[in-house]
């Protein structure tokens, strides 16, 4: 985090029961979480970026436009941001098309009270049309809020906020409120919109499967405070952060398509240090895509395994180790026989690590049980 | 001169509930979005007349609109000298006399919204009046229904206040309400028994025609 990122936000004061500190700092582009457990603060962090919440101690900039500052305050309705609430909080006496149009209007100036200005819908921004496909809403324009299922309201939300043009779009949890089926629905468009936009995205969640699927970078809060921020990949990979002891802990890697093996429907990615195997579709040669590992789905052997049944053994460099109640180990790898490549978290049992003579510096081989293609990689 | 009272009790049900809807609405907002720790102070002067027998605030009002109070300096101006027993200064005692019955149903209204669609609004480029006009009032509406209903109803049904402040000057200040009283003490039981019915008949209408009103806004609402 040391070269100056577009985003930057600094926010400290009293909320509720604890006191807020955080600052951080994020790209111009791509997925941003602010990951923690409930009621650590990300919510309040994201209405504060939003105006909704006035810290008097805060500090937040995008791409050099002071939002607020010890002079400045920029209430909420100029703030260039599209927010999507936990729940959709669609209008109900507007219907979906009403909705979409809502924010939309108000920088053509085609509403009585809207100002085009500055601000007005540049030649390159979000068309209604564009926002209506990428989100299969053709066939609810017309209906109102009340007729939508959850998954449906949400995404509409979405759409609307899209089409309020923001230079940084806030998301509060926006699959929390929704049942599996829901999300599922959900998480699709989520991941198209990923690609499709060109504005940061700041997303919270306590979700780590989600986060894993969205995002590129993350910033850890716990109990109102900055734990870690950095890219996805490098923090997962951190064997001492809180993330590493969830029970799913595990690391999210940038891939590229190699071959398909049609007669065992096997695809071999190729990713920085190692190849992969991975059941799958026929996929393009070339083709970006996202793998994850579970850490628990890593074992370590000292000698390249033979007669094993598992496809994937790559080599790799022991970085760190991290101990885990006692019984378990979490270890950071860096692939390939230089350790210059990716890196991926293993959980082995202490046992086994002391057993093996393991430590940092170390050749082993990672032979990988399970790979998991989570969805294209962005085009970072 | 039965035709005056009713045209007369029209005209100021009509009047009072417009001036109520202009006045009460920034009230009632004012009462379902402030902070401050006296706004239920003000809430309840606007409450008191639920309570107050009509001619304590009858009496209080023909203080403020005779000569000697700010009434007489008002009526000055267009060279009368008090406000009591005229229309205007009738108007001025219905509005006070309903104001509970206009800024209640409003700012319920206004309280159940919540901050989340305003907040919505806010994100989505909105001003506050943007979002006054835009949000608050189409999702108040069921409360203005209510209120305005009220408030022109229990304009016409006043009565002691009337009395206090207007008298029962024909064309001027005899509403219909008063007009029952006098004829029934003047012996005039037929005439007395029509308007009765027919207030009763208005109100039966009235209160029936909000509910399905009501009922249908919440349909087409939620």
């Amino acid at each position: 985090m040391t070269e100056t990122r577009p985003l930057s936000a600094r926010f400290r004061g009293q909320v509720g029961a604890f006191d807020l500190d955080v600052a951080f700092k994020a790209p111009g582009q791509g997925v941003t979480a602010l990951f923690g457990p409930s009621g650590c603060g990300k919510t309040t962090i994201l209405r504060c970026v939003a105006g909704l919440r006035r810290l008097t101690d805060g500090y937040f900039a995008l791409n050099g436009e002071v939002w607020q500052d010890n002079r400045v305050f920029r209430p909420t309705h100029r703030r260039p941001i599209g927010y999507v609430f936990q729940e959709a909080s669609l209008f109900p006496h507007l219907s979906v098309r009403a909705n979409l149009l809502y924010g939309h209007r108000r920088l053509t100036g085609r509403s009585g009270w809207g100002r085009g200005g500055p601000e007005a819908v540049r030649p390159d921004g979000v068309r209604f049309d564009d926002v209506v496909g990428l989100l299969g809403l053709d066939a609810l324009l017309e209906r109102a809020p009340s007729h939508l299922s959850g998954g449906e309201r949400q995404r509409v939300a979405i759409g609307r906020a899209l089409l309020s043009q923001p230079a940084l779009l806030l998301m509060d949890e926006p699959l929390a409120a929704l049942d599996r089926f829901s999300k599922d629905d959900i998480l699709p468009y989520l991941e198209r919109l990923h690609g499709a936009l060109s504005v940061p995205v700041l997303y919270v969640s306590h979700d780590i499967a989600e986060v894993e699927r969205l995002a590129d970078h993350l910033v850890l809060i716990e109990r109102g405070r900055v734990t870690a921020a950095g890219p996805l990949e490098d923090l997962q990979a951190n064997p001492t952060l809180s993330i590493a002891r969830m029970p799913e802990a595990g690391s999210t890697l940038p891939a590229i398509v190699d071959s398909f093996d049609a007669a065992y429907g096997l695809v071999t990615l190729a990713l920085a240090g190692g190849r992969l195997l991975v059941p799958g579709d026929p996929e393009t040669p070339g083709a970006r895509r996202r793998v994850r590992i579970a850490a628990s789905d890593v074992s370590l052997a000292r000698s390249l395994p033979v007669d094993s049944t598992i496809l994937n053994a790559l080599p790799a460099r022991i970085l760190a180790a991290e101990p885990q109640g006692g019984i378990q180990m979490m270890v950071a790898l860096a692939l390939g026989t230089d350790g210059g490549g990716c890196h991926l978290l293993a959980r082995v049992t202490r046992k086994s690590w002391d057993y093996l003579g393991l430590g940092p510096g170390q050749a082993v081989f990672a032979q990988v049980k399970g790979v998991a293609l989570v969805r294209e990689s962005s085009p970072l | 001169m039965l035709v005056q009272s009713i045209g007369l009790t029209l005209q100021l049900a009509t009047l009072t509930t417009l001036i109520l809807l202009v006045v009460g609405t920034p009230i009632a907002w004012w009462l379902a979005r402030s902070t401050a720790w006296w706004k239920e102070a003000v809430a309840t002067v606007v409450a008191l007349p639920l309570v107050l027998p009509p001619t304590v605030l009858g009496f209080y009002l023909l203080l403020l609109l005779g000569p000697q109070g700010p009434g007489g300096w008002l009526a000055e101006l267009w060279g009368g000298h008090s406000l009591a027993f005229t229309f205007q200064g009738l108007v001025i005692g219905s509005v006070l006399y309903s104001m509970p019955f206009v800024v209640q149903p409003i700012r319920n209204a206004f309280e159940a919204i919540g901050d989340r669609p305003l907040e919505v609004a806010a994100t989505l480029r909105a001003g506050p009046f943007d979002r006054f006009f835009t949000v608050a009032l189409p999702l108040a509406r069921r409360g203005f229904l209510t209120g305005a209903v009220l408030g022109f109803a229990h304009t016409v049904g006043e009565f002691g206040v009337v009395l206090m402040i207007g008298g029962s000057i024909p064309g001027q200040t005899r509403v219909l309400s008063v007009a029952i009283y006098d004829y029934v003490e003047t012996g005039d039981w037929g005439t007395a028994h029509l308007l009765a019915g027919g207030m009763l008949a208005f109100s039966f209408v009235v209160i029936l025609t909000m509910m399905m009103l009501e009922k249908r806004i919440g349909r087409a609402g939620s």
